[in-house]
């Protein structure tokens, strides 16, 4: 094979192709050239249409400045490369440069400022040169005592507080109030009294969250009626905790009902103790506890994340009667798999009070299908006017931040 | 007096903590900071709690010979190894922390492999509910079988591959299964969302009322 450049045969066709390569080089290097120069000196033109006020439910000490962007900003000449926001005390008197956005920006929060004195503001459109907007102002930042963006969330709080409290009256009363059977927590008498037959413990899962999760708060009230009934059974309850602050809140609890029960000296410290603050050291532990104390019934009420799973499953394995139930939705499959009796959601958060059959108690699980009952009928409404963009009554329920 | 000031606490910080949601302007805005400070003190002070307590149980376990004491043995010495390099900082200059420290050595070689290890088990745990779950024993179960089978599938490559040539792209497993998730699944999810919501505040309300006094033991 000839390797050769310059051949007799090739040279017919490179001398086609090599002026065709050269003069799309050089067309490339002047368009390059071309881009790098300046074309425009001339000043963008300026924002326009500049407002600056109190940013409104906020704390105070900041101002919030919008403006209509420059022509030659994505469109025009499209020279703008950014803003600058000028800041002064006076009319007249110097500004100063308080913040920059990019491009296609047009709006910025000065947090810079103090409350209750005078400012004035410029916005500056940016390329090689500037131009400045009108000066704006005087304005002065304030914190609000109320958040107006909030105020569906306010009538709503009110609503169902107000609710909350007829039911319990009515309760109070004597009026009889349905509460729709839960079979999880019907199930909890069953459970004890079969750990109780069979001399094996009772082990009692708050979840792994802290005591500020709602959840883990929920879980206590019903450990609290749970260890009731234990200790009127008198079987033997474990509490193996996560967090330290739990378990103290859990001694507390449980030795309260223990002491309810007429059954103080049953109370045993050390069946509540701290195991892990670690995730899967904690799954392991209670894995092992299940398996070596054979417990007879495991309740896992609480705040779960993938550790759900490795618990069930074990107990499932072990022949432990299980109750479960939380509101981490994603966990919930896990334990309707692997548990007998599983408290959805809401059921979880009522299954303190369903435990206890006080009428008042129970008066706030009606008010709470009372208030889902009024929610359902929003979302019908809210359905129904989205499918005809009606977007006035969707806004009605927009929260602000 | 033993119930009724923990019941006044509980109140208190309650409705102040539902009016500062709605007001924006200081002292109101800086309770919650203020509460999560606290928290945090206190939090650390409980870890000291902890693990005494960790200590004394597993201690008397050992001292009484309880059952499943040597497991108790090899948690004294794990957490005594592990707190005792990291705070005499053995074997490192400036902090436990730095890469090939005897701290960080313990930490990548034993501790990183055994929560692995635990972690890893929920595959087989996975596989053994899928199992159990996905029978079609009734009408609710069958459901659940198809619609798994219809989202396992769409998720996969050959999910896709099967239903290509299907010229209406709704037929697709994919298509089909995106549907799922999207729709049925999404809408369960948030129906449980709003229930939780809704419980989330009913449990507020019987605590910041006192009507759920549970966890001061009673009724």
């Amino acid at each position: 094979m000839d390797t050769r450049f310059w051949t007799k045969e090739k040279c017919k066709w490179r001398r086609k192709v090599l002026p065709l390569t050269a003069f799309i080089i050089l067309l490339a290097l002047w368009g390059t050239i071309r881009a790098q120069s300046p074309v425009d000196t001339l000043p963008p033109s300026p924002p326009t249409e500049v407002t600056a006020f109190d940013t409104p439910n906020d704390a105070g000490k900041n101002i919030t400045i919008n403006w209509k962007l420059s022509t030659d900003d994505g469109a025009g000449r499209n020279i703008v490369k950014g803003y600058d926001i000028l800041r002064s005390e006076s009319q007249e008197g110097k500004f100063e440069v308080v913040g920059s956005v990019v491009a296609g920006i047009s709006t910025f929060q000065d947090d810079k400022v103090k409350n209750r004195r005078n400012y004035f503001y410029k916005v500056r459109a940016k390329d090689h040169t500037s131009s400045d907007s009108p000066t704006v102002g005087p304005v002065q930042a304030s914190g609000q005592w109320y958040h107006k963006g909030k105020t569906v969330v306010l009538i709503f709080v009110v609503i169902f507080t107000a609710l909350v409290i007829y039911f319990v009256e009515s309760a109070k009363k004597g009026k009889k109030l349905y509460v729709r059977p839960i079979p999880g927590m019907d199930a909890v008498d069953e459970a004890v009294g079969r750990a109780t037959e069979m001399g094996r413990p009772i082990l009692y899962i708050l979840g792994l969250s802290t005591i500020s999760d709602v959840a883990t708060i929920a879980s206590l009230t019903i450990l609290g009626r749970v260890a009731k009934k234990v200790a009127e059974f008198q079987s033997k309850l474990l509490v193996p905790c996560y967090n330290p602050i739990v378990m103290t809140v859990a001694q507390e609890v449980v030795k309260n009902a223990y002491l309810d029960a007429g059954r103080p000296d049953s109370y045993d410290e050390s069946n509540i103790w701290f195991l892990s603050s670690s995730q899967f050291a904690y799954a392991a532990g209670v894995n092992g506890i299940m398996l070596r104390e054979k417990t007879a019934t495991n309740f896992y009420l609480g705040m779960f994340y993938a550790e759900s799973l490795i618990l069930a499953e074990t107990g499932n394995i072990a022949g432990s009667i299980q109750i479960a139930g939380t509101d981490a939705v994603t966990q919930l499959p896990f334990f309707i798999t692997s548990c007998d009796y599983t408290l959805i959601g809401e059921e979880f958060y009522a299954a303190s009070a369903y435990l206890s059959r006080e009428p008042k108690l129970l008066g706030s699980i009606k008010a709470q299908d009372w208030g889902k009952a009024g929610l359902i009928a929003l979302i019908i409404l809210g359905g129904f006017f989205a499918s005809f963009h009606f977007d006035t009554f969707i806004n009605l329920f927009t929260v602000g931040h | 007096m033993r119930r009724e000031i923990p019941l006044f606490i509980t109140a208190i910080t309650g409705v102040v903590f539902i009016i500062a949601y709605f007001i924006p302007h200081p002292p109101f805005n800086q309770i919650q900071d203020l509460f999560q400070t606290w928290f945090q003190i206190i939090a650390a002070f409980a870890i000291i709690l902890g693990v005494l307590n960790l200590m004394v149980v597993n201690g008397d376990k050992v001292y009484r010979r309880s059952k499943g004491w040597g497991y108790s043995v090899i948690i004294i010495l794990s957490f005594l190894v592990m707190a005792g390099i990291g705070t005499f900082k053995l074997g490192s200059k400036a902090s436990p922390l730095e890469e090939g420290t005897p701290f960080m050595y313990l930490f990548y070689n034993v501790y990183y492999p055994l929560t692995s290890t635990v972690f890893a088990l929920l595959a087989f745990f996975v596989a053994s509910a899928s199992f159990r779950a996905f029978r079609a024993r009734n009408k609710e179960a069958a459901l659940l079988l198809t619609a798994a089978f219809f989202v396992m599938l769409g998720r996969v490559p050959i999910g896709d591959y099967l239903t290509s040539w299907i010229p209406l792209k709704w037929l697709h497993l994919s298509t089909i299964a995106n549907w799922i998730m999207a729709y049925p699944n999404m809408a369960a999810q948030r129906a449980i969302m709003i229930g939780i919501a809704l419980g989330i505040i009913s449990t507020s309300l019987r605590l910041i009322l006192g009507i759920e006094r549970s966890y001061l033991g009673g009724d």
